[in-house]
């Protein structure tokens, strides 16, 4: 209990110190993309890697989180702090009401229901264009701010998304190590033995996935107020699969595996820019590899590698969050 | 305690049950035994609600429970262990037990992410509970073992704690001298006597004959997903319709 609080500590410590170096370069703003993504593979991680229920249509609910905040502060000149609660209360209504029946399928069928939901979203971003602009996008989002604090360089928006990540990556550490994290984790165990054992198996998954939507849904109103233009290709199908390769990566059943995840397939991209399209080769080779090789993802493989190379001294293990 | 009222399951066209109607009395060990394939795990599939009946009723304490979901009848005290342990392997030997008081608390998704002060002390009592039943059941050195890797009969102790910290009602047994070794049998029959004496009633099918004839009040023969005879032990081992389904025609 007490080492996991140090953990966190040090971790926070790191992330509000980096741009000091960095001092507002290019870098800082991948960072940013970096704090995104780890809420939205976290959030996901929550659904998939402790509740043992997969969803391909994560980045459906990112979108809205962006275009409702988008069209809320554009169209009708709302308080984006304002339409930021009202839009992520509004998704995650929405992923309650479709969670209940999407999630009583399991396997391939939740799959390929939750892909149908990502694909539903994403054709309607595009095609009701007199609302969000359609395929050209929606641009002229104000930036956030508070009092005379307008959060427009890379700099403050940094610490903006990372104060957010930080906060929902505590919360998500109190919530694994507690009785609903266990509730999930043994429904992702033994489904059977779980309601044998009173949890409610289908209450607490429709309740987890309405949670990562939640999740996604703030880090979209986020994303479009630092981006101040969005547009429905970064919320498709391709965008929901970048985020599985993530977790898969990071380590599935890990907060700080899916951070990992992010940090790597937030930095890689920029590194894949010379095969452009195909970069979904990429995270397709890698998922196969990484679950037939590491199926624990980098933060199991990364210390099991360390023990072989120090075979002599023990390396003690933290209990992983 | 248990009663079920003519109790019929059928699989598309096969039939796994039919008919079947008897009490389990309050205190006592009742054993469910019969050949292979009578339908015994069957039975207790639809009276822990895994499968719903396809007629007759199941009550406890005299509460039709035919309907619930197998959560809903694990709030009412009844509870189950399974003939090959469903353990939550990935969850260490005491994240096991406390899966099982999770109906004795109640923090949900906000207290548990925010840390609420009651969560915390909750999170106290709980651990320090499911400790005792470690105890009791005698493996609490395990306690921070990855249940996954326990021996089999280990892993039917923590099966057996971890159904206890339901505080069943009735507890239900679904083979639990399975592929134990005979030590480890006696010492699991110690332990039902043991849970007998707590007051929590137990049924269970068995094939070992001398487990259930050493510890139960009162069998019940299935064969063929029928009721063949239902009495005490000695009843049962003279009972000639018994004799011939076990051991065929003379």
């Amino acid at each position: 209990m007490k080492s996991d609080r140090i953990k966190f500590l040090v971790f926070a410590l790191v992330v509000l110190l980096m741009p000091l170096p960095l001092s507002g370069g290019y870098l800082t703003n991948v960072l940013i993309f970096v704090g995104i993504n780890s809420v939205l593979a976290l959030g996901l991680n929550l659904l998939l890697g402790y509740a043992g229920q997969i969803s391909l249509g994560q980045a459906a609910f990112f979108g809205l989180g962006a275009y409702g905040s988008g069209v809320l502060t554009t169209a009708y000149g709302l308080n984006p702090w304002l339409a930021m609660i009202a839009v992520a209360v509004c998704v995650a209504l929405f992923a309650f009401a479709i969670g209940f029946p999407v999630l009583r399928l399991k396997g391939h069928y939740l799959a390929m229901a939750t892909l149908g939901v990502g694909v539903i979203v994403n054709i309607a971003f595009n095609e009701t264009v007199d609302l969000t602009g359609g395929p050209s996008g929606l641009s002229g989002i104000p930036n956030l701010s508070i009092g005379s604090l307008t959060f427009d360089s890379d700099l403050k928006n940094y610490y903006l998304v990372w104060v957010f990540a930080l906060g929902m990556i505590l919360l998500s550490l109190n919530l694994v190590n507690s009785r609903f994290g266990r509730g999930l984790r043994a429904i992702h165990d033994s489904e059977v033995a779980a309601r044998v054992m009173g949890v409610n198996a289908r209450l607490m998954k429709v309740q987890v996935f309405t949670l990562s939507a939640f999740m996604s849904a703030i880090m979209g109103s986020l994303y479009c107020h630092v981006m101040t233009f969005i547009s429905p290709n970064s919320f498709g199908f391709h965008f929901s699969v970048e985020l599985l390769t993530m977790i898969v990566i990071g380590g599935l059943g890990s907060v700080y595996g899916s951070i990992l995840g992010a940090l790597l397939l937030t930095m890689l991209p920029e590194m894949l820019r010379t095969f452009q399209d195909y970069d979904i080769i990429v995270y397709g080779l890698l998922l196969i590899t990484m679950t037939i090789y590491l199926p624990g993802g980098l933060v199991e493989g990364i210390p099991a590698l360390f023990r072989r190379l120090v075979p002599a001294k023990k390396v003690t293990e933290g209990s992983d969050a | 305690m248990l009663s079920l009222n003519g109790i019929g399951k059928r699989f598309g066209g096969l039939t796994a049950l039919e008919g079947i109607s008897f009490n389990v009395g309050k205190g006592s060990i009742t054993g469910i035994i019969g050949p292979n394939g009578a339908g015994k795990t069957t039975l207790f599939n639809v009276a822990t609600g895994i499968y719903p009946p396809s007629c007759g009723a199941v009550l406890l304490e005299g509460k039709d429970i035919s309907k619930l979901p197998p959560e809903g009848r694990a709030r009412l005290g009844l509870v189950r262990t399974f003939q090959n342990i469903e353990l939550f392997g990935k969850m260490t030997v005491l994240e096991n037990v406390m899966v099982g008081l999770h109906t004795q608390s109640s923090s949900g998704l906000f207290a548990c992410s925010f840390r609420m002060p009651w969560q915390m002390s909750e999170e106290k009592r709980i651990r320090a509970r499911a400790m005792e039943l470690l105890d009791f059941v005698g493996i609490p050195e395990l306690a921070e073992v990855q249940a996954g890797t326990l021996s089999f009969g280990k892993g039917r102790l923590l099966e057996i704690a971890r159904a206890m910290a339901l505080e069943p009602k009735l507890l239900l047994m679904d083979e639990p001298a399975a592929g134990l070794n005979s030590s480890e049998t006696a010492e699991l029959a110690d332990l039902i006597k043991k849970i007998r004496d707590l007051g929590v009633t137990v049924a269970l099918v068995e094939h070992d004959m001398d487990l259930v004839m050493d510890i139960c009040d009162q069998l019940v023969v299935l064969n063929l997903g029928t009721m063949l005879a239902e009495g005490t032990p000695r009843q049962i081992q003279d009972n000639p319709a018994v004799i011939t389904a076990y051991l065929g025609e003379e």
